[in-house]
């Protein structure tokens, strides 16, 4: 966050969720873990490394911020982390006593039931959004309506039938 | 293997969160400014996994909640670089500062 030259950043940034991920792998949560490798390392990273390529010549540094702005939300920063660890290093924390079993046949079941505790109305609303932000990004990103209107449309409706995930890396790539 | 207490793994996000507020607060780059977002979501990821297992370990809850915030991250993420990427194309800079009428 600090460095000047937006690569370096975008890479620390690939590393710094790299390092979550093996904290999820750590947890033994290792479903979440490779959708983190999946979706961030594999889609936003090279998202965000590609615009920046698209938008700026990488070698370029950042303008320097002004000395004001950097202490003042340094100083923010800094009080809003010791306020916020405080209350968590005085609570005290009563861990359950059962041990954390998941299955992603269990995660999945649960995803679709429309029982009490299902997730399928939020699993619904959540594709409806991957299928308005795809649009907006067709929309965003379509430069003459005439001359490409058809190829995206066709795409368009081939990515509604792939499964969540695979739609969300699609409408970036489509995107970019 | 959890011998290790909660509170250190809250410490490492409540870090992260915070080193991306100072992201978003000392940035003026739009691009820097989504990573910066980036990190604060992928805290709050690590508080809901480290609750679900710690606390409620026979709920799953929390893993739905990530799952959904990462769903929503990848969305969020794909169209601000559309909208930067156009934003370049007729200002020629993507400072926010610089980026003031609405309509072009």
């Amino acid at each position: 966050m600090t460095t000047r030259k937006i690569f370096r950043s975008a890479i620390w940034l690939l590393f710094s969720l790299m390092g979550i991920a093996a904290l999820y792998f750590w947890l033994q949560v290792e479903f979440i873990a490779a959708v983190q490798i999946i979706v961030y390392v594999g889609g936003i990273v090279v998202l965000i490394i590609f615009s920046i390529f698209l938008t700026q010549q990488s070698g370029n540094e950042m303008p320097k911020q002004p000395l004001r702005r950097i202490i003042s939300s340094a100083l923010a920063v800094l009080f809003g982390f010791g306020l916020t660890f405080l209350q968590i290093w005085n609570y005290s924390f009563q861990p359950g006593t059962k041990s954390f079993d998941w299955t992603v046949a269990k995660i999945g079941s649960q995803m679709l039931s429309t029982t009490k505790g299902g997730y399928a109305l939020p699993f619904e609303v959540v594709s409806m959004l991957l299928l308005a932000a795809m649009v907006g990004c067709i929309v965003i990103a379509m430069k003459t309506p005439a001359a490409t209107n058809g190829k995206l449309k066709e795409e368009e409706i081939e990515n509604i039938k792939i499964e969540k995930q695979k739609e969300v890396i699609i409408t970036e790539i489509s995107e970019v | 293997m959890s011998d290790i207490p909660m509170s250190h793994i809250l410490f490492v996000s409540t870090a992260l969160f915070f080193i991306g507020m100072y992201g978003l607060f000392t940035r003026r780059n739009m691009i820097t400014m989504l990573m910066a977002i980036e990190l604060i979501l992928n805290s709050v990821n690590i508080n809901f996994v480290v609750f679900n297992k710690y606390l409620y370990p026979e709920k799953l809850d929390g893993i739905f909640f990530v799952i959904f915030i990462i769903t929503i991250a990848a969305a969020e993420a794909a169209i601000a670089i559309a909208i930067i990427i156009n934003l370049y194309r007729s200002h020629r800079s993507i400072d926010v500062e610089n980026a003031r009428e609405m309509k072009y």
